[in-house]
């Protein structure tokens, strides 16, 4: 643990000099305080309805105005950041789990083991990702749940695909033989020498899939499959916003910046990690 | 007036760790037709200098100094002139010629590319230039080595094709950047044969830079032993390696001669950090003080204290 | 060679403890072949050791030389089990080394080590000096508790000042990457050490203290050596005993220094003629042709092609390797 710790530092230090980077990871963090203290932040119950005051345009009292029920928009947006970031992560470490669990056990035992599991992971790949996740939340049944399930169930193969390569390149490295010839174990080698240097792929697929996540989420409940309603969630209120896009745009314009945004900071962090960790190039004065 | 003169050069690269001083006040000449070796350990310098006299250094280095080709002065001159002399009057051949080949294009196509960027030739013509160099430096069969990729040819081969690359236009002044190093032993011998016939047969000046004394002391009749940045001894091949001088050069021959003598502690200085005075005094067996405080200057081909008619006698 | 016998007598003098083998050979290898098939159903199949036999002593050093493609390295790996040989017998120290498995085999590592040509690849990048200088006696549970000491030992073993102990490989220069892999090996005094062009990729002063240190080893521990080169005068300077590799066969076997004087096989001639002198008082003499790769095997004697002694025979029938002096054998039949 200590090593990914030691190993990161660098890592944050050469991150700090690429701006887009540093800014994505501001956004990410107001989000982030923005979900962790949304009951503070809020000014109103996000499912209080007031129908006195629906679609009312943005103003003082309600600075991204009301929906159709009267709910006010800007508490919603901002339990919405919990729910899109909590799923979001959620989803990602299943798939991240699933995809090393594989891709760990095609890379390692290989042969016979690695060409089954390769060619699962192929004809996954060969669907388009949301409509699989579409079909599987149709046959689960729309709920919160089942998205997750249905999003990590699809998701996961990208994640085994690196793994497995990265554990094919990794276990043919000198210092894996050279631990070997030491008297390492196997699991020593896993964990100690194998893992420490695939994570780097990992963490950057992950940050840049965050993207891609949110957007698959909001997809979805946007088709009604995912969060339900009166559940605050980006892609719902664009959905909840659809009817009225004429007459009070700002309901769906407010959502639709939310997403764009984190998609965005995701994005800029997961460049600039990529830019990073990918092969470090360094200036080499040959002398 | 000597073929390549380089004066006082100076090759300093700013890092975030310090200056890198490459190059420290190098002075070397090469006579026509002459052969001469640069020889030192890694971190020396020694390709930094081929580097300077090819103009191929990365645009941070600071180069001060002059180097003279034929009485023109290269540091002064404009790129696209430049460009004229580099490969047709001066060529250089690499370390690890595998990488210096495109792995999507036949070797033959890179060799008609060196021919063609700078003779208008038509393309009929170059290819058969390419042809009549590749057999000239005796790649078998080379018609059908022509259309093969650099993948399909061996460690000798490739060199030998990058030979061939750089003697397209028969340059004065070649520079051979550790040519024999990554070779297997019967084929570095083909290789140093190869060299030693095409520089008899086109009269080529050649530069060497190499680690390996035995291959240097074949082929050069000079030699400039380098350490960390600067040149400690320079002269005749045979007399430096014979009767080395300054305790480096002894030190030098003494590992490569293999019989177990030689052995000086600590390593080489890193050249963001070098030692005051002489650069080697750290390391060496017969310091005095004068050597901590004041470095050298070259006398007599050496540059050591013990040998300087004022001061310290050896 | 049969090891010479002791008898271990018990201290109160009633009687032996029993009787165990003293100076046996470290190693001894019997018809050792590997081989690496790839392509579809395996049918590709690359020779890259064909049958190689011989001993190495306690303390001996052992010099195996070849160009690339020799299959010399292959053998030092098979001999450590780091690749799993297709068939021939292997003995650490009278010990069937092919028959041990897992948690043993494990063991028994500590008493044969492996030194890698270039210590760039052979560290994990993401280990620091101290964490992969102290991992061997770790994993071995040698450390006693006493991590700082040992690895005070263990740097001040090789010459490697205290403060390199925080800095990754990366930071670090050749020599002083390729002296941890050496500390590595070193740290849990093995009885056998395979050191894969050991000296290869570095600087002349630096081979000269690298083979300083594996030679003080030797004399102190009596450490068997398998050094495998292509760097003739190296071997001529450390090795006892030496082979000649050629396409996965030894072509020569002997004392070092009969074989340096009087080479018998023509491969081993060229070979030694090949080496550029300081002196330079000739041009190395070059062989023709290229080295063989071992995908194309020449029928009869693998070296006809390009020796120049080569006759009708030789392409017809594979010779055989024969003592032609007290310990110097030849695989010839020009020399019979």
């Amino acid at each position: 643990m200590r090593e990914v710790g030691e190993a990161m530092g660098p890592i944050v230090q050469a991150l700090k000099k690429n701006r887009l980077a540093v800014i994505g990871a501001g956004i990410l963090s107001v989000l982030v305080f923005i979900a962790v203290f949304a009951p503070y932040l809020a000014p109103r119950d996000p499912v209080e309805l007031n129908l006195a005051e629906r679609l009312s345009s943005p103003s003082w009292d309600h600075l991204m105005g009301t929906d159709a029920v009267g709910r006010d928009t800007l508490s919603r947006i901002i339990y919405g950041t919990r729910v899109s970031l909590m799923i979001a992560v959620v989803v990602t470490m299943i798939e991240v789990l699933l995809g090393m669990i594989v891709g760990m056990t095609a890379g390692y035992l290989g042969k016979a083991v690695d060409e089954i599991l390769m060619r699962i992971v192929d004809v996954l790949l060969a669907f388009p990702g949301i409509i699989l996740a579409l079909a599987l939340v149709g046959m689960l049944g729309p709920s919160l749940t089942n998205l997750v399930i249905a999003l990590a169930a699809v998701g996961w193969v990208r994640y085994a695909r690196i793994v497995r390569g990265s554990i094919l390149s990794v276990k043919e490295e000198r210092f894996v033989e050279s631990a070997r010839a030491i008297g390492c174990g196997n699991l020593r080698i896993a964990t100690r020498h194998i893992l420490l240097n695939i994570v780097t792929p990992i963490i950057v697929l992950a940050t840049l899939s965050m993207g891609t996540t949110i957007i698959s989420i909001a997809a979805l409940s946007f088709l009604g499959l995912g969060a339900q309603p009166p559940m605050a969630e980006w892609g719902n209120m664009l959905n909840e916003g659809k009817p009225f896009m004429e007459k009070a745009p700002h309901l769906m314009i407010f959502p639709g910046l939310m997403i764009m945004i984190t998609v965005l900071a995701f994005n800029f962090l997961g460049d600039g990690l990529r830019d990073v960790m990918d092969p470090r190039l360094k200036e080499k004065v040959e002398v | 007036m000597p073929f390549l003169e380089i004066r006082d050069l100076h090759v300093t690269f700013p890092t975030p760790a310090g200056h890198v001083r490459a190059s420290d006040g190098v002075d070397l000449e090469i006579s026509e037709g002459d052969s001469l070796c640069l020889v030192g350990e890694s971190g020396c310098g020694k390709t930094i200098v081929a580097l300077a006299v090819m103009r191929l250094l990365p645009h941070s280095a600071i180069i001060t100094g002059r180097i003279r080709f034929k009485g023109e002065d290269l540091l002064g001159l404009g790129e696209s002139r430049m460009r004229r002399i580099r490969g047709r009057e001066i060529a250089m051949i690499f370390e690890q010629p595998a990488t210096c080949f495109n792995p999507v294009l036949t070797v033959g196509d890179q060799i008609v590319e060196a021919v063609r960027v700078h003779g208008e030739r038509s393309r009929k013509a170059a290819r058969e230039r390419a042809l009549e160099l590749m057999s000239m430096v005796g790649i078998a069969d080379p018609i059908k080595r022509y259309g093969q990729y650099p993948h399909e040819f061996s460690g000798g081969m490739i060199q030998r094709a990058m030979i061939a690359m750089a003697l397209a236009f028969e340059p004065a002044l070649l520079i051979a950047d550790e040519p024999t190093t990554s070779l297997d032993v019967t084929v570095q011998a083909q290789i140093i044969e190869l060299l030693a016939d095409l520089k008899a047969r086109l009269r080529t000046t050649l530069l060497l830079i190499t680690h390996d004394l035995a291959v240097a002391s074949t082929l050069c009749a000079q030699a400039a032993v380098m350490y960390a940045g600067g040149i400690v001894e320079k002269g005749a091949t045979r007399r430096v390696f014979k009767s080395p001088r300054h305790p480096y050069t002894q030190a030098l021959l003494a590992a490569a001669s293999g019989d177990g003598s030689g052995v000086i502690r600590g390593s080489v200085p890193e050249l963001t950090r070098l030692p005051e005075g002489c650069r080697f005094h750290p390391r060496c067996p017969r310091a005095q003080d004068i050597c901590r405080e004041a470095m050298p200057a070259i006398e007599d081909g050496v540059r050591c204290h013990l040998y300087q008619h004022s001061g310290v006698t050896a | 060679m049969t090891g010479d016998l002791a008898i271990l007598e018990r201290k109160d003098g009633r009687g032996a403890l029993g009787t165990f083998a003293v100076g046996g050979p470290i190693i001894e290898v019997k018809n050792l072949k590997k081989y690496f098939s790839s392509g579809l159903f395996r049918k590709k199949v690359v020779k890259a050791v064909d049958g190689v036999s011989f001993e190495i002593a306690k303390g001996e050093v052992f010099g195996l030389v070849g160009e690339s493609g020799c299959g010399k390295t292959t053998v030092g790996r098979c001999i450590l089990r780091l690749l799993e040989p297709t068939s021939g017998g292997i003995r650490f120290d009278g010990l069937n080394l092919l028959a041990l498995k897992g948690r043993k085999l494990r063991t028994l590592r500590q008493r044969m080590q492996i030194i890698f040509q270039d210590a760039d690849g052979s560290l994990n990048p993401r280990m620091r000096t101290r964490d992969l200088l102290l991992e061997p006696l770790r994993v071995h549970r040698r450390l006693d508790g006493k991590a700082a000491e040992r690895l005070g030992e263990i740097m001040e073993m090789v010459n490697l000042t205290p403060d390199l102990a925080d800095r990754y490989p990366h930071e670090l220069s050749g020599g002083q990457r390729q002296r941890i892999g050496i500390a590595r090996a070193l740290s849990l005094a093995p009885d056998f050490i395979v050191a894969d062009e050991a000296a290869a990729s570095l600087d002349l002063l630096v081979q000269s203290q690298i083979v300083n240190l594996l030679e003080r080893f030797r004399t102190e521990r009596r450490t068997g050596y398998l050094y495998i080169s292509h760097n003739l005068n190296l071997v001529r300077r450390i090795a006892d005993r030496m082979a000649v590799m050629y396409l996965g066969k030894f072509v020569e076997m002997g004392p070092t220094e009969a074989i340096f004087t009087e080479p018998a096989h023509p491969y081993t001639d060229a070979l030694l003629a090949s080496v550029p002198t300081l002196a330079a008082d000739r041009r190395p003499a070059p062989l023709a042709g290229e080295p063989p790769s071992p995908l194309h095997l020449p029928s009869g004697c693998r070296f006809h092609p390009r020796c120049p002694r080569a006759q009708p025979l030789c392409a017809r029938l594979e010779p055989e390797l024969r003592e032609i002096a007290p310990g110097h054998a030849v695989a010839c039949h020009r020399v019979s």
